[in-house]
């Protein structure tokens, strides 16, 4: 089989992913998992990236890992880490904590430099690459109505959202 | 016409009546109903014999409407049952019987049932009672036979069991309707046999049939009649189903007039009567008819001769006369049998309804032994009770003497009976009048042996009744029915050397019996009140009179053979193993319950894995 | 055209999207099942754009796109939820919610 850097490169990057993701569900720190869940995201941006997709990447990287689990980490906080959480807590913050997502960051961080820098891939890549162009024409051309119905979602889950989360007690019985 | 067809319907009206308004009926208003309208009826049926008798009609047939239609599983063809009556000379007979002894003993009852507190109840039930009868007699086809025979069951477990809150009357309702019960499931099933395999329900067109080339094989046709001659013994009380009339006793005394003597138990005369074109066709099962006659006759004379309850004995004389017609049956005797089950309606409902009287008179006594010096007490009741007696026993002059007499006389030639017959029933006829003898020696002669008063009953129903009765009884021999319209007779005569003696061995026979009896029961006629209280207690002491008198020990045979095996099957059984097997479907619902049921566990991620293995069962299906 | 077969970033969203589930099915904690919900929804977009690029088409990426709308409504939905569960029950263990077994 012919292991062309790209692919390699691809290949790194997957069984990233998946280290990561085994390791989201095998935590039982909910911020550990989180930081994992981080992990996970930017090895598959770095996958798209890979694919051809780098305006995909870029989406995921700033949405997924930026937005979304910012939300996870807020409500992290608002639970409290008071109750069934804290003897998952650790005890002191040695090395072994972030010791698994440092090392897989790192590894993805040399993998991107590494992309970058060479210029067969860069090459490949710009032969295949489809840009934002292409996905904006298309998203609104024959999608226009997707992306309405897509922002009709976010509006009801950002109504849901502040709705479910209210506090009952005082804003909920008027 | 229109009179045929309303006659079986007369009574109905009268029972609706009674049945709707119960008490609100006076006494005098009910019994105006139910009389009137049984009046009506005999009234109606006197009307066609005479127009049958003396008009050149020899048949009248109504349709009223169609009842169903049945299909051949063979052929597919179709047969139309219809509410429809037919009339000759032989149900023109029956329903003169039937009607005529019916309204005599209605008014009986209307007298006798006078203080009872459900006498509307009573007389609704008589009244259905004769409905069921007159539909039974009149039936164009098997099916609305079967109708009215079914309804005469059922009514007859209603009056027997009439006293109901006694626990005895309705042990002898259940027996009497359970035992009868075999009999109509063996006819019900004749009768489906008989449909597949002639395609045809109709009494005529069977009766047609069988006179012309008879289609069937002889095997057939021979279970075809042993399956309604089953049915015939059952109603008609004869050999192996004999046990439930003695115990039908318990009912009212009209009642029992009512089923022994004008309806229920010569239904089964009347079956065999009717059908007989059919059974002459299977010889083998006419001589059945004649032994189970035979048997029957002796062995209820026996039993007679050693009961002490007069009712008793009046039940198992009917026996042995019903014998004697299902001998002459099945000799080929009929009109002769036909002709003693009308006299023998007429005496038997006048000994049962002065016994009634009789028993009334003296408190509910109904134990000869008790009883004794009648004859000056009760002088109107004992005459009546002679002549009734006379008849049974067939004293020359009597009716009884004609039809018993043209029985007798036709044995010893029919071909499927013969010499040893016409034996035994001179035997049986000897019994009889030892028995009547004892019966009459017994409760009129001799001294009043229990100091009770005599209630008088001012009745002139009752007496009138009686003395209907009483001149039917003597004179109803005259009445020359002539039923050989109807009858075919046995075309295979052999003519056997009849000896000269016959016929002065059988006018002599009832007076041997009286002599002998005279002789013999000579402490009862003279009323020795220390040897009949010892013969009383003999009943109970000597072995072979006990024996006697639980009926031969068919009772306790029964009990033995029958009984005992299905209580303790049915006790074994006592959780019901076709029910388990049916409580098996609802035990894998209830398992399929249990399963579904766990799956609704409210587990979110049993749910999910659920769902994904269902997805995956699809997806895999899909692919492959 | 990429280099990458697509039999491998279709195994590769496989993968994910099983690991995804076994978290959804195995975890009682309801945060973590939600975190094991992104991993999966993470993984169909892995899918779409795979093929995307092999095939040339932007059509894979607007994909990715509407499920990233849809995962961003989920997660706000989804953790309203939790936050309201922690204050009902002081717990975020998903078999507390069992009222539709009945009883």
């Amino acid at each position: 089989m012919n292991f062309s850097p790209i692919v390699t490169m691809f290949y790194l990057a997957a069984l990233i992913a998946i280290v990561a993701s085994i390791k989201v569900v095998t935590r039982k720190n909910t911020v550990h998992a989180l930081l994992y869940l981080v992990i996970s995201l930017i090895a598959v941006a770095v996958c798209f990236y890979l694919m051809g997709a780098p305006f995909a990447a870029g989406l995921e990287v700033i949405v997924y890992a930026g937005a979304i689990l910012v939300l996870f980490v807020f409500a992290i906080m608002l639970f409290g880490l008071r109750e069934d959480e804290t003897q998952y807590a650790p005890s002191h913050h040695g090395i072994s904590m972030w010791f698994g997502p440092v090392t897989l960051a790192l590894v993805l961080l040399a993998q991107l430099l590494y992309t970058i820098n060479h210029q067969g891939i860069q090459q490949q890549l710009s032969a295949t690459v489809i840009d934002s162009k292409q996905v904006g024409i298309l998203l609104y051309g024959p999608y226009l109505l997707a992306v309405e119905i897509a922002s009709f979602l976010l509006l009801s889950g950002l109504i849901a959202a502040y709705h479910f989360a209210k506090d009952v007690t005082h804003g909920g019985q008027q | 016409m229109m009179i045929l067809a309303w006659l079986p319907f007369y009574p109905l009206i009268s029972f609706a009546l009674l049945i709707a308004f119960q008490r609100q009926l006076s006494w005098k208003l009910a019994s105006v109903i139910s009389v009137t309208t049984v009046l009506l009826s005999a009234l109606s049926s006197g009307y066609l014999m005479w127009q049958l008798s003396f008009n050149d009609v020899t048949t009248l047939s109504v349709n009223l409407w169609q009842w169903f239609t049945l299909t051949s599983f063979d052929t597919g063809d179709t047969h139309q049952v219809n509410i429809a009556f037919y009339l000759d000379r032989l149900s023109a007979v029956m329903v003169c019987v039937v009607s005529g002894v019916g309204f005599l003993i209605h008014c009986f009852a209307a007298a006798y049932m006078k203080e009872d507190p459900h006498f509307h109840r009573f007389m609704a039930y008589m009244n259905l009672f004769l409905v069921a009868m007159l539909l039974l007699v009149l039936a164009d086809n098997l099916v609305l036979l079967y109708l009215g025979w079914e309804g005469v069951g059922l009514c007859s477990f209603l009056l027997i069991g009439f006293w109901y809150k006694v626990p005895e009357n309705a042990a002898a309702a259940r027996k009497a309707f359970i035992i009868t019960r075999i009999g109509d499931t063996a006819l019900v099933i004749g009768l489906l046999f008989l449909f597949t395999s002639l395609n045809s329900l109709e009494i005529n067109t069977l009766n047609t049939l069988a006179q012309g080339e008879w289609p069937l094989t002889e095997q057939r046709t021979f279970w075809i009649t042993i399956l309604l001659l089953g049915g015939a013994v059952g109603k008609s009380a004869q050999l192996p189903l004999q046990t439930w009339l003695p115990d039908a006793m318990a009912g009212p005394t009209p009642v029992s007039a009512l089923i022994h003597a004008a309806t229920m138990v010569t239904a089964g005369v009347y079956l065999i009567a009717r059908m007989h074109h059919v059974f002459i066709q299977s010889p083998e099962v006419m001589t059945l008819i004649a032994w189970i006659g035979v048997l029957t006759l002796l062995i209820a004379g026996i039993t007679a001769l050693v009961q002490s309850d007069i009712k008793r004995i009046l039940a198992y004389s009917t026996m042995s006369q019903i014998g004697y017609m299902m001998l002459a049956l099945g000799a080929g005797a009929w009109s002769a049998s036909v002709f003693h089950l009308m006299i023998h309606a007429f005496f038997k409902a006048l000994l049962f309804l002065t016994a009634g009287a009789v028993i009334y008179a003296l408190h509910h006594q109904q134990n000869i032994f008790k009883m004794g010096g009648l004859l000056k007490r009760l002088p109107v009741e004992s005459a009546f009770f002679i002549v009734g007696l006379a008849c049974l026993v067939a004293l020359p002059g009597t009716s009884g003497f004609f039809s018993k007499e043209a029985i007798i006389g036709h044995l010893w030639q029919s071909p499927t009976a013969g010499p040893i017959f016409w034996w035994l029933a001179i035997i049986g006829a000897l019994i009889t009048s030892i028995y009547s003898c004892r019966l009459f020696f017994l409760a009129f002669m001799g001294s009043a042996r229990e100091n009770i008063s005599i209630v008088k009953s001012d009745g002139v129903l009752i007496k009138a009744s009686l003395s209907l009765l009483v001149i039917l009884s003597l004179f109803g021999g005259w009445l020359n029915i002539d039923l050989t319209t109807v009858f075919q007779p046995l075309t295979t005569q052999v003519m056997k050397q009849e000896p000269s003696w016959l016929h002065s061995v059988a006018v002599a026979t009832p007076f041997i019996g009286i002599a002998f009896s005279w002789w013999i029961f000579r402490e009862y006629r003279l009323g020795n009140s220390t040897k009949i209280a010892q013969s009383y207690q003999s009943i109970q002491t000597n072995r072979v009179k006990r024996w006697c008198y639980s009926g031969l020990g068919f009772d306790s045979l029964y009990t033995h053979l029958v009984v005992t095996p299905f209580m303790f099957i049915a006790k074994v059984n006592r959780k019901d193993l076709i029910d388990q097997l049916v409580m098996l479907c609802a035990w894998y619902a209830k398992l399929l319950r249990d399963v579904a049921a766990s799956l609704q566990n409210g587990l979110l991620r049993w749910y999910a894995a659920a769902f994904a293995c269902g997805l995956m069962l699809w997806l895999g299906a899909w692919l492959v | 055209m990429t280099a990458i077969p697509l039999e491998h970033i279709l195994i590769l969203a496989s993968i994910l999207f099983l690991i995804g589930f076994v978290g959804v099915i195995v975890r009682k904690n309801a945060l973590f099942i939600l975190m094991s919900l992104e991993v999966m929804l993470n993984a169909t977009g892995v899918a779409f754009i795979g093929a995307g690029s092999v095939w040339q088409q932007a059509d894979g990426q607007v994909m990715f796109m509407l499920i990233l709308t849809l995962a961003a409504a989920e997660v706000a939905v989804g953790l309203a939820l939790l936050i309201r569960m922690k204050h009902q029950y002081r717990s975020l263990d998903i078999d507390v919610l069992s009222d539709l077994k009945g009883q």
